[in-house]
């Protein structure tokens, strides 16, 4: 990234910067050198697991409430749906489950986007643990969505749009938790994952608006949607309370993971130090 | 200039030296044609539905097959230290690999694919929209696939990692190449979607050298 640096200092024009390109110069430098400042004092893995510890308890209590609540008034408070009774209730683990996939991967490509510009040690880290949790919501999303459809629609599966999106972004982690692993040295493997975490979020919107075409292209949209026009506030409200739910569960579930990855790093490297103590004090 | 004709050269040479593995990539394009029939049955409705959908397919799982030769050798003897040490620019070194890799991989298909489409029944009038696809869209595939070999490249094996990982990527080309020929076939306007095609490949031109750079670097440090 020393390279990148060095480029985009090279780009100023020799003969100087008009007024307002140097306004602009300046004040690119401000924002970068705040944002860099705020994820600078997060990059200590101490600092982080001093915020993250309180964090936690907030987070695991917040989801239970939430995921608590919303099956309440999702299996009991409110009305089953004109046509598919009670089987449309599963929605409300489907829905949330497919756009915690979703955003999962939002915060796997972002975090990979530090790891790379800042070479932010602690984001790589982040990286790593997002990726199995976004998978396993990317599982639960395909299973309840399979389980749906077989009483909807009468086929477990159907190649619909959204449904082989879904299972391409399957893949997408996979590849990305297949990657991380290859490596002997594990910051190798990180990295080299970092790259293809952007490639996918580039590429991501490329392949969903080809899926759709394909869709079209073969397909008459017959399927019955959830996007209807209305929806009712009685199944809004438990379905906004698993979002929030599963979405806090993810966080929560990345905090431990973080704390565990950093945890073990440090028993390696003190097993690491007493390995080399020795032999030192032989020579 | 100098730099990418030579490094295609070299390129050629190397893969020539080993032409048994290429012509293995061949064959396995033809056998898999060849179990189509025979897992789904001869069938010609069937068969001529899904040639050229067949044929785009197999040959991408084809073109798959090779990628474990992009970079992994030079990576292991060492000659990859002495081309990034030489080259001009990293992108440039990714655009003259995948060039090489294209050559030998994508080429023969523009040529072995309609054959094969036709031979599973294919409209004779799919040929020159097979063909004309093919040339378009598999300049991404070797492109795409370069950085995913680049990714791989210290990964003892990392053959079958690097298609794992560069196959889902390939997904929007083999939508819009099949649906190219298809629409063709159907007497439809396909114009639009040889444009589409023609951009990813020129999409990819444009981004794949620099996140194959990014690639080395990474795996590399």
């Amino acid at each position: 990234m020393l390279r990148w640096r060095s480029h985009r200092m090279q780009a100023v024009p020799p003969c100087g910067p008009s007024a307002t390109e140097n306004a602009f110069i300046t004040h690119a430098a401000t924002w970068t050198e705040v944002m860099a400042k705020a994820l600078h004092r997060l990059a200590n893995p101490a600092r982080f697991l001093r915020i993250a510890a309180p964090l936690l308890p907030w987070t695991a209590a917040g989801a239970a409430v939430c995921i608590g609540a919303g099956l309440w008034f999702g299996l009991v408070e409110s009305p089953p749906d004109y046509q598919q009774g009670d089987a449309a209730r599963i929605m409300y683990v489907h829905v949330p489950a497919a756009w915690n996939a979703l955003a999962g991967y939002a915060g796997l490509a972002l975090a990979s986007a530090v790891a790379l510009v800042w070479r932010h040690p602690l984001a790589l880290v982040a990286a790593r643990c997002i990726a199995p949790i976004g998978a396993c919501f990317t599982v639960i999303a395909l299973a309840t969505g399979s389980l749906w459809g077989h009483p909807m629609w009468g086929t477990w599966w159907v190649w619909d749009a959204r449904l082989t999106s879904v299972v391409i972004l399957l893949f997408l982690y996979l590849g990305y938790m297949a990657l991380i692993h290859a490596f002997d040295e594990q910051e190798t493997g990180e990295r080299a994952a970092t790259v293809l975490a952007l490639i996918g979020a580039v590429n991501l919107p490329v392949i969903r608006f080809s899926v759709d075409w394909w869709n079209t292209l073969h397909q008459p949209a017959s399927i019955l949607r959830m996007d209807g026009p209305s929806i009712d506030p009685a199944m809004l409200l438990p379905l906004f309370l698993m979002a929030g739910g599963f979405t806090l569960l993810f966080v929560c579930l990345v905090i431990i993971r973080m704390q565990t990855e950093l945890a073990r790093r440090r028993v390696m490297a003190l097993r690491r130090a007493a390995l080399v103590v020795p032999q030192a004090s032989d020579a | 200039m100098t730099f990418l004709r030579a490094v295609v050269e070299r390129e050629l040479r190397l893969y020539m030296r080993g032409v048994v593995d290429l012509i293995g990539v061949w064959m396995f394009f033809g056998i898999a044609i060849a179990m189509l029939p025979l897992s789904i049955g001869p069938d010609p409705d069937i068969l001529s539905r899904i040639a050229p959908g067949a044929a785009w397919a197999i040959a991408l799982l084809a073109s798959m097959l090779s990628l474990e030769r992009v970079f992994a050798p030079d990576q292991r003897d060492g000659s990859l230290d002495l081309l990034l040490l030489h080259a001009p620019s990293i992108p440039l070194l990714i655009l003259a690999k995948s060039l090489a890799h294209w050559l030998v991989t994508g080429l023969p298909f523009v040529v072995l694919a309609p054959l094969a489409a036709i031979a599973l029944g294919m409209d004779v009038q799919g040929v020159w929209p097979l063909a004309g696809a093919l040339l378009i869209g598999t300049p991404a595939l070797s492109l795409i696939g370069t950085v995913g070999s680049a990714l791989t490249a210290p990964v003892r094996r990392g053959g079958i990692l690097a298609a794992l990982i560069v196959l889902p990527q390939t997904i929007p080309v083999l939508i819009f190449g099949t649906a190219a020929v298809s629409e063709t076939l159907k007497g439809r306007d396909s114009g639009p979607y040889f444009s589409v095609l023609g951009a990813f490949t020129l999409a990819a031109v444009a981004l794949a050298p620099y996140a194959g750079s990014a690639a080395l670097r990474a795996v590399r440090n």
